[in-house]
């Protein structure tokens, strides 16, 4: 994606109840200020990012959310390290919606998703805690009237050299900031990194390994209720009628809410309201997507991809090369509808009260989901305050906040507070899912078998027309083209096309490696195409196409040696190579083993993945990272698809929506390279570069190639 | 009004007899580290031990959990092997999202109350019925076989 400026205003000041505030403005949040707005530190005092109080205590309020990736941890690290303090010295609250304060760079607001924590926030953190360092060390100086030079900071304590002095940082919050923000701070050498870098026990664990960490589904209030819904199955459809004489005779069912696209039963408990759901008889008007199938979403994508899109890359003249060449290549490829299946259920509680309205959610968009709710609940947005929480996975599905507007409707018609909770088939149901991407890509090659030109045409929705409006520029969806318009083979002509092709039956948005993870696909298969019709290996045939890529030939040198590329394995068994490069900046390449049973099952043994995502701050979260995303792709490579029928979803639970089981899951090793390169995202590569690798695995075993996921209804169907 | 006896207490709920246990324990009782994934046992997100063995409180009516000794996440610690479980958990750094880890450390608790040194099979038959999204499998196969080498020694020292 393209990056907006990362310019940051510093500011700083006494913070409400005693203590030193610093925080920040990004140019992102600035521009999102009314100009009249602009002077600092007006409204800063509950909001600043870093708090450090008369107790010594150093609070981070925590713009980005938790959802697994390890963000609680590696943000409160780049801070303690250049602030010196120990980890362990910081304590984390999540942030309030306030995009002035909170923008991720990246988006304009306050957003966790696309692998941006620490891509984004790697160096406001850093300045910011120099800033606080220099000023509490400053205030010592000035206390002691010596040179601050002659002073050092050390786990919150201030310690004049020559005379061993010490204050705490505690005793100088109050001085410190009555002192002017200092114009320029120095930042640490990279090699004198204490906690950067090194390997850093999460500090969400504790309270997740006892069952006590509030995720948004156990919110409890004095005289709640719960509710479940039924929303049209069938996007865009309406409610016609509801009979809920059965339903209202369940006991602890309270009520029915009608709204005019779902229906919702309100009860003591979600077991009532699940009993009270299942009784209704609910009729529906379709509407126009009633008799929508997936086989008419293929049809569309297929006729659309035929027709040039939005040129996307152009070296050469692609498209005429590849029609000289000695031989030409040509596949398509298709990648389904997919849903995210967070282990925690989509849900929002809700207060609704005439005048103001109280949230409680889990969202990767706070500020997105604070204004849909003070739409929906027909208030100002200041009459409506939201609380989030630790997400149970997002994986993209908390990057839409759908649920909370239709919690709000609902808690209009309720009198008190009432948990809006979907059942895991309404979850599935009524989710965002992947879209479905048809690419069509070809090659034209030489005598010696090298890719001579190169055309990539993909079609699909541009969603990033719908999230981020003004990154969708020149009718190019950076997302949607990630990864393909990066594509790292020297290869002289290269053309990619864009085609936006839209299909409203089912609404569509970002899976856990976004636009990367269906090109890398595409790309990475059609390259092993190129390399077996060359008779060549597909390492040697990819390492001589990366000359200009030392950073992508390593992480593939070193996964392939590690994985002992070309050792010989079991009879019904294959290797398979990726590599991934995109907008995150991170080099990934992975070696998949795979074993492919007689009836078409595949069962994954091993896989071998070398990462070079730059500056590491969290060296066992990118480890983890990279386990967790692969298992992700594997599950959706393997059985991944969302289909529909009549306009209706056809999946709804854990049977017919397969995930990874631990018995199931390959071993992992991770290998990463460290450098002091640009710090790239860690949070999705590793879904994304993991399809390929198995379909490459797939037909060194078989000798099919599987150009259309999930690859195992392929393997049965072949 | 049925009885239930819960981490060594008993409670009284208004349930009716045919409401899973999981929705008693967090709607009715408060105790919310029990979670809900499926709701039809497909996830394990909602694992509890009744007299010591593992079981999905999403499809257990209250009135089968009646009579036995119910033990949920916020008590697990309270026992040998939920101990060790919990502490190789955070010593291997199990942990994502986190969301699905109360039913797996019930799960992995009551492998190792049955079976101190659990093959590789074990774990597969133990812990196959619990879904984690964020994909922790391999931490969480390396954390029971630390929790049981840590269980051992513990043994052993005794």
């Amino acid at each position: 994606m393209g990056q907006m400026s990362r310019r940051h205003l510093l500011f700083a000041g006494a913070a409400a109840g005693g203590g030193l505030l610093i925080g920040w403005r990004s140019d992102a949040g600035a521009r999102a200020l009314a100009a009249a707005d602009r002077t600092p530190p007006a409204a800063f005092a509950p909001n600043a990012f870093i708090r450090i109080g008369r107790d010594g205590r150093v609070t981070l309020i925590m713009c980005q959310v938790e959802m697994g990736q390890g963000t609680y941890t590696s943000m409160p690290m780049l801070l303690a390290e250049e602030l010196e303090v120990g980890l362990d010295q910081v304590q984390l609250e999540h942030a309030p919606p306030d995009d002035k304060l909170y923008a991720n760079p990246l988006f304009g607001d306050q957003e966790t998703g696309a692998s941006t924590s620490v891509r984004m926030f790697y160096e406001p953190l850093r300045r910011a805690g120099a800033t606080a360092r220099t000023m509490l060390v400053t205030a010592a100086a000035q206390t002691w009237k010596v040179d601050p030079g002659s002073c050092q900071a050390a786990r919150g304590v201030v310690t004049h050299t020559a005379t061993g002095r010490k204050l705490t940082y505690a005793a100088l919050a109050d001085k410190a900031a009555t002192l002017p923000v200092p114009e320029k701070v120095t930042l640490k050498d990279p090699k004198d990194f204490k906690l950067i870098g090194t390997p850093a026990k999460r500090l969400d664990t504790p309270a997740k390994v006892k069952g006590t960490t509030l995720y948004g589904i156990d919110v409890r209030l004095p005289g709640m209720k719960i509710a479940t819904v039924a929303a049209s199955p069938v996007v865009g459809g309406k409610l016609v009628s509801v009979d809920d004489s059965k339903a209202m005779a369940i006991k602890g069912v309270r009520q029915i809410v009608r709204l005019e696209d779902a229906v919702a039963v309100v009860a003591d408990n979600m077991w009532a309201a699940n009993q009270g759901l299942k009784a209704l008889v609910i009729r529906w008007d379709d509407g126009p997507n009633g008799t929508a199938s997936t086989a008419d979403v293929v049809k569309g994508l297929a006729a659309a991809v035929q027709s040039p899109g939005v040129v996307v890359r152009n070296e050469g003249d692609a498209p005429r090369a590849v029609a000289a060449a000695p031989r030409k290549l040509e596949s398509e490829y298709e990648v389904p509808f997919l849903a995210h299946a967070a282990m925690e259920p989509m849900n929002c509680t809700v207060h609704f009260r005439g005048d103001r309205c109280e949230v409680w959610t889990g969202t990767q968009v706070l500020t997105r989901a604070h204004r849909g709710a003070a739409q929906a609940a027909g208030l100002p947005p200041e009459k409506v305050v939201i609380h989030n929480h630790y997400l149970g996975g997002g994986f993209g599905r908390r990057l839409e906040f759908d649920n909370v507007p239709q919690a709000v409707r609902i808690a209009k018609q309720v009198d008190g507070p009432v948990k809006v909770i979907w059942t895991r088939e309404e979850d599935i149901r009524h989710d965002v899912y992947r879209p479905y991407y048809y690419d069509r890509i070809a090659a034209g090659v030489n005598a010696d078998g090298q890719p001579i030109a190169w055309t990539h045409r993909l079609a699909g929705p541009a969603i990033l027309a719908r999230f981020l409006p003004a990154a969708f520029q020149n009718g190019i969806d950076l997302d949607g083209v990630d990864g393909a318009a990066q594509l790292l083979y020297d290869i002289p002509a290269v053309r990619v096309e864009f085609v936006r092709h839209e299909e409203p039956v089912l609404n569509t948005g970002f899976w856990r490696g976004v636009g990367v993870t269906h090109n890398t696909f595409v790309i990475e298969s059609f390259i092993d195409e190129l390399a077996a019709a060359a008779k060549q290996d597909p390492v040697e045939y990819r390492r001589a196409l990366l000359r200009k890529s030392p950073r992508a030939q390593r992480v593939l040198d070193i996964a392939t040696k590690e994985a002992g590329w070309g050792k010989p394995l079991p009879e019904g068994w294959g290797r398979g190579v990726s590599v991934l490069y995109s907008g995150w900046d991170s080099y990934l390449s992975e070696v998949a083993e795979v074993e492919v049973s007689k009836g078409g099952d595949v069962r994954v043994h091993r896989v071998v993945c070398a990462v070079d995502c730059g500056t590491v701050v969290n060296p066992d979260t990118v480890k983890a990272q990279m386990e967790g995303g692969i298992i992700f792709g594997i599950s959706g490579a393997l059985w991944g698809e969302v289909t529909i029928e009549k306009g209706r979803v056809q999946q709804s639970n854990f049977h017919d929506v397969r995930t990874l089981r631990i018995n199931e899951a390959p071993a992992i090793e991770v290998h990463l390279v460290r450098n002091f390169e640009k710090p790239g995202g860690i949070g999705e590569p590793g879904t994304a570069v993991t399809a390929p690798a198995l379909a490459n695995a797939v037909f060194a075993a078989t000798g099919k190639r599987i150009r259309k996921l999930p690859l195992v209804r392929q393997l049965r169907s072949a | 009004m049925v009885t239930l006896k819960i981490n060594g207490k008993s409670h009284k709920v208004d349930a009716d007899p045919d409401m899973p246990l999981l929705w008693a324990l967090r709607d009715l009782l408060g105790m919310n580290g029990t979670k809900f994934g499926c709701g039809v046992a497909l996830c394990g997100a909602c694992t509890v031990h009744l007299d010591g063995m593992p079981r999905r409180a999403c499809v257990m009516p209250v009135s089968a959990a009646v009579g036995h000794a119910i033990t949920t996440i916020e008590a697990i610690g309270g026992t040998p092997a939920g101990k060790k479980v919990q502490q190789a958990w955070l010593d291997l750094e199990v942990v994502q999202c986190g969301y699905c880890q109360s039913g797996q450390i019930m799960a992995a608790a009551a492998l190792l109350a049955k079976i101190p040194a659990p093959t590789d099979t074990d774990i597969d038959q133990a812990m196959s019925g619990n879904i984690c999204r964020c994909g922790t499998y391999p931490r969480i196969r390396e954390a029971i076989k630390h929790a049981a080498r840590k269980l051992a020694s513990t043994e052993k020292e005794r």
